[in-house]
This record gives structure tokens, C-alpha cells and sequence, in this order.
């Protein structure tokens, strides 16, 4: 079996010539994916398996890589936050508002005090449903479909308070450079009223589906272990990094968009196993619905975007019936605006680590160079380390609690 | 007592000399050159200095400047992160543009790794020593590296995306 899937001067071809089992087994090769239901996106491993433990794994990524950073050469700001979109798609907005303040360092401008406090509350949403998605996959990949099902109609409820802000629901494409397009509508914010009651109720329920079960919590301690000082090796940021037990947070560390008014804790786990991953995310679920209660209560009045026409699309029916703001509008979203030559490095908290952006100017339209630091890509190297030595079925649950998504690995 | 970056830039150059170079601030990043044949040992110095402590490979990528002179055509930059002062700094690295070549940091840090293999991937840059330098991203049998400014976006042939019909030339695009 193994001669059809590798060449001969594969590194696996000798291990399994120059292993003996006792019994007389012979080692095999096994192609999980890449288009395996139980992966939840695009991800081939080679595993080299002796039974149904896994021996060695050879990750390829690339399968749905769309060149990106290529595309973002070629595209003023405005063309680019669709992009971003496309990364982390289980939380655009992060993408969409890291994407806005990184031009916003760039072009020194300051946002005003509620336009910061609605991104946080529409990051602290986006990163809810990232979490949510996240734990309860985790749950129907340990056999737990009930828990999915349950808390996915919230991410339902989510998808349409982004609805209510800017129209999309998945690819968000939200926000302006200082501010919103619009101010969020009485009908937003009664939306988000009805969500934050009723959720909370509801991620109880799944919190207590799975945090005491016992076929979960078998499935999942001790599986996927890693230690601080590896994970830190490898990269690792956000909720991963933190069930290691460092509290590293760009939301504590660096804050951004007045992050600092708020009261929050940075939840960590011990041991890093697919367990603590879980019980971090499941405790971040909590502070984002608490700094999004907290941000509520004291959204202050103002404008909802910073003064800045240069970079401001006008409004939309001053662009029908107004010259002038007919050409600003082409103008602003061709990208015949000023810009400096400077380069900066804004990162956010994504929903799986330290979302980066790093983009170098020379002043025309478009980026000289922009990179994204996806810490989806940086982490998931880590992956055959992690599950060396273990089943396949662990291979499939540590992959989920790892929460790699494809778009963003890829980019 | 906060870490400043005077003192960064003195302990570098005490230590590197001249290999060091070009310091200043930009925006919120205190950033800095360094010669290529000294990357790792500079990153590897900032990593284990006692009053340093860049615990943390943040970021590492490639940049092209085809207009510039020889040995300054690619460029690696670096993003390194201090957890306990919680200070960034950027290094960049500018090497020759007909043999790109550097030495690997994956032996300091291995997140590198695919980073480094993303950087060769796209702009053919060379990491010596690296254990698995191969493509990543882009599938194998691929011959160019598609993020050197040469490489054009999409096909050249199009016609139904004329820029000249936006006032648009070559020259101020």
C-alpha cells in the first residue's frame, strides 16, 4: 500500500523498511484528507501509523491559497478589506477593524471615542462566535452533536446584528477608515439586547453539557499537550498559547481601541491540552459577553466616525446628487488620496492569536508590500509534534481544538 | 525599570559594531538594520540577553525593491516582541538581489520555519541551514517566485482591464 502513495526516496519509505514490529506488523501510510469531512477545511496530512497510532505527520498546506498579499499590491485601501474578510472568516470584523486601525496608525488618525467602543463590541461579537464555533465543532468531533446545534442558532443572532451594522453577514466587509459607514441603527442594538439576554442562558447549558462529561473530558485531557515553552517556540498566540498558561493578550499587552476602559480577565489554562483550549475559550466567551455589557453601558455620544474627507467616503446620497462628493467618492475608492511613506506594524486579537498586519508604503495607491501575520499558519507547524504518538481519532480532536482555520492558513 | 530603546541600540552596537546600523523610530516600532551575514547572531543575542529579552518571533517576511542598488534588492524583515517590557522591534535585513541568500533563524526559533519557507516560496530567498526549505504554499512544480515585483498580477494579455482608460500609464501607477 505504501508503494502507491510514496516515492521510494520518501523519509517514510526507509523508516517502514527498517522497522520490525515483533508481531510481524508493518507500518503504514495513511492520506488523512485534504478534503476529509471530520477536518473542517482544507488540510492534508501524510501520517506514517503503526496501527492506529500515529508515528510521523507531514502537514501541506496551500490548498486554498489565493495570494493575497500578491492581490493587496495591486488594490487601493478601500479593495483591501474584503481580503481581510476572507482570512479569518469565522470573525471578519477582527480582520476588518485590525485592517482599519493599521491604516489608521498610518495616516495618524485619531477615531472617536464611540466609534472605538462599537468596534469593540463588534470584535468582542466576532470573537464569540469564532469561540463558539470553535468548541462546539470540538463537541461533534467527540460524538456531541446536540451541543452545535444548540448554541449555532446564536451564531445565527450575531450574523444578523452584522446585518443590522453594514448589510453582509459572513465576509463583513465592515467599516470605514475612522469609523462606520453609518451609525448603528435603534434596531442593532435591540438585536444585541435579545442576544446578550438570551445567550448567556444558552452557553451555560453547553458549558454544562461538556465541562464535567465524562466521555468529553476522556476524550480530551492529557490529548494534544504542549508545553509553555514549546508553544512559545512555535508561535503560538492567543486562546492556544494561553491554555499553556501564558497570558499573553494584544488586548492587555498593546491595547487598542480603547481596550484599556475595560475590565476584563485574560483566562489561562495549565497544562495546554485540547481540555485547557477548550475551558480558555469557553471562559473568553464569558469576558467578551462582560466588555461587551460594560462597553454598552457606557457608549458614549458622538460622532461615529473621525473628520477625515480625505479618507471618509461621503455620504451616499450626496454622492447621487453632488458632484463634488461624487469625486471624492471615485476618488477615495480608486485610491487618489495622500499617502505617506512610512511603515507599520498594527497587530489585534484575533480570535486565534495575534492578527498582524504589516504594511510598507512608498506613497501611490496601493501598498508597496503588505504582509499578514496569520497565527493560523504559525501554529498549526506545531501540529505534527503535537500529535505524534497519539490516535487518529486524537489527531482529529486536537486539530479541531487548535481551531486552524483554512483561509487563514493559507491566506 | 522600563527597557529603552537607548539602551537596545547601545548594547547592539557594543556588541555588533558596525553590523549594526541605521536605528530609529518609526511609528510605535523602534527598528533597525543589521548586516546579513550576522542575522542569527543578533537575533540570537536578543533572545537570550539577560536585559534584552526578545522572547518572541513575531513576524518574519520578505520584501523586493528591484529599483535599488545590487545588495540591497531583497530585504527579510523581522519582528521581534519582549513580553516582560512589552516592547516591538523590527530588523531588517537587506541582501543581494542576483543570489538572495541569509542565514536561517529557524535554529533559534522554530516558528521560523514556515515562515522562512513562506518567504523562499515567494521571493526565492535562500535560507542556509534551514532543515526543509521547500515550497508551502505554491505547489512544487512551480519555477517562479510570485511576490517579486517582476511577477505580474494576472495574465498580460487582458483587454478588459485597460487602465489607460482611467488616465492611468506605466509611469504614475
Amino acid at each position: 500500500m505504501s508503494e502507491l502513495l510514496l516515492p521510494p526516496e520518501h523519509r517514510y519509505a526507509k523508516i517502514i523498511e527498517e522497522r520490525h514490529n515483533e508481531d510481524g506488523s508493518e507500518l503504514s501510510v495513511l492520506n488523512l484528507g485534504p478534503t476529509h469531512p471530520a477536518t473542517h477545511g482544507i488540510f492534508q496530512n501524510i501520517l506514517l501509523m503503526d496501527g492506529e497510532k500515529i508515528l510521523e505527520a507531514e502537514p501541506t498546506v496551500g490548498y486554498i491559497h489565493r495570494a493575497f498579499e500578491k492581490i493587496a499590491e495591486n488594490r487601493p485601501f478601500y479593495q483591501i478589506t474584503p481580503l481581510t474578510d476572507r482570512l479569518n472568516y469565522c470573525s471578519s470584523p477582527i480582520n476588518n477593524m485590525g485592517w482599519w486601525m493599521t491604516l489608521e496608525k498610518l495616516l495618524d488618525i485619531e477615531v472617536p471615542k464611540r466609534a472605538q467602543y462599537l468596534r469593540v463590541i463588534v470584535m468582542e461579537l466576532a470573537r464569540i462566535t469564532d469561540h463558539l464555533i470553535c468548541n462546539s465543532i470540538l463537541g461533534v468531533d467527540t460524538g456531541a452533536y446536540t451541543g452545535f446545534l444548540y448554541v449555532f442558532q446564536f451564531r445565527e443572532k450575531v450574523y444578523e446584528i452584522y446585518e443590522e451594522i453594514c448589510g453582509a453577514r459572513l465576509t463583513t466587509n465592515m467599516g470605514r477608515i475612522g469609523g462606520f459607514e453609518r451609525d448603528w441603527s435603534p434596531e442593532a442594538f435591540r438585536k444585541l439586547d435579545v442576544f446578550l439576554r438570551d445567550f448567556p442562558v444558552a452557553w451555560k447549558e453547553f458549558e454544562n453539557l461538556f465541562e464535567r462529561n465524562r466521555i468529553f473530558i476522556d476524550r480530551t485531557v492529557n490529548v494534544g499537550a504542549i508545553s509553555a515553552e514549546r508553544a512559545m517556540a512555535y508561535g503560538f498566540t492567543g486562546p492556544n498559547l494561553r491554555a499553556a498558561g501564558v497570558d499573553y493578550d494584544v488586548r492587555v499587552a498593546q491595547p487598542y481601541s480603547s481596550y484599556e476602559d475595560f475590565d476584563f480577565i485574560v483566562p489561562v489554562g495549565k497544562s495546554g491540552d485540547t481540555y485547557d483550549r477548550f475551558c480558555v475559550r469557553n471562559a473568553e466567551v464569558w469576558e467578551s459577553l462582560s466588555i461587551i455589557k460594560q462597553a454598552l453601558a457606557k457608549l458614549p455620544e458622538g460622532p461615529y466616525h473621525a473628520d477625515v474627507p480625505d479618507y471618509y467616503l461621503p455620504p451616499k446620497e450626496d454622492v447621487y446628487h453632488n458632484m463634488e462628493s461624487l469625486i471624492y467618492h471615485f476618488k477615495i475608492v480608486m485610491g487618489e488620496v495622500p499617502v505617506p511613506v512610512a511603515e507599520v506594524y498594527h497587530a489585534v486579537e484575533g480570535g486565534n492569536g495575534e492578527l498582524g498586519f504589516y504594511l510598507v508604503t512608498d506613497g501611490s495607491r496601493t501598498p508597496y508590500r503588505l504582509h499578514f501575520r496569520r497565527p493560523c499558519f504559525i501554529y498549526y507547524q506545531a501540529y505534527p509534534e503535537m500529535i505524534k504518538g497519539s490516535m487518529l481519532s486524537d489527531a482529529i480532536v486536537i486539530l479541531s481544538s487548535l481551531n486552524v482555520i483554512a483561509g487563514e492558513l493559507d491566506a | 525599570m522600563a527597557l529603552e530603546t537607548i539602551q537596545i541600540q547601545d548594547k547592539l552596537v557594543e556588541t555588533f559594531g558596525e553590523s549594526v546600523f541605521n536605528f530609529n523610530q518609526e511609528k510605535d516600532i523602534f527598528s533597525l538594520e543589521v548586516a546579513a551575514d550576522k542575522i542569527t547572531a543578533v537575533i540570537l543575542f536578543l533572545k537570550n540577553d539577560e536585559t534584552l529579552r526578545f522572547n518572541f518571533l513575531t513576524d518574519l517576511c520578505g520584501m523586493h525593491y528591484p529599483d535599488g542598488e545590487v545588495n540591497r534588492q531583497f530585504a527579510v524583515v523581522y519582528h521581534m516582541h519582549n513580553w516582560y517590557e512589552n516592547i516591538r522591534i523590527k530588523i531588517k535585513v537587506f541582501i543581494n538581489g542576483e543570489t538572495p541568500e541569509i542565514k536561517t533563524v529557524s535554529n533559534v526559533f522554530p516558528s521560523a520555519n514556515w515562515m522562512e519557507r513562506e518567504t523562499y516560496d515567494f521571493f526565492g530567498i535562500n535560507f542556509i541551514g534551514h532543515p526543509q526549505l521547500k515550497r508551502i504554499l505554491n505547489m512544487d512544480e512551480m519555477i517562479s517566485f510570485p511576490m517579486r515585483k517582476e511577477f505580474p498580477m494576472e495574465d498580460g494579455g487582458r483587454t478588459d482591464k485597460d487602465d489607460r482608460f482611467f488616465g492611468r500609464t506605466i509611469d504614475n501607477y
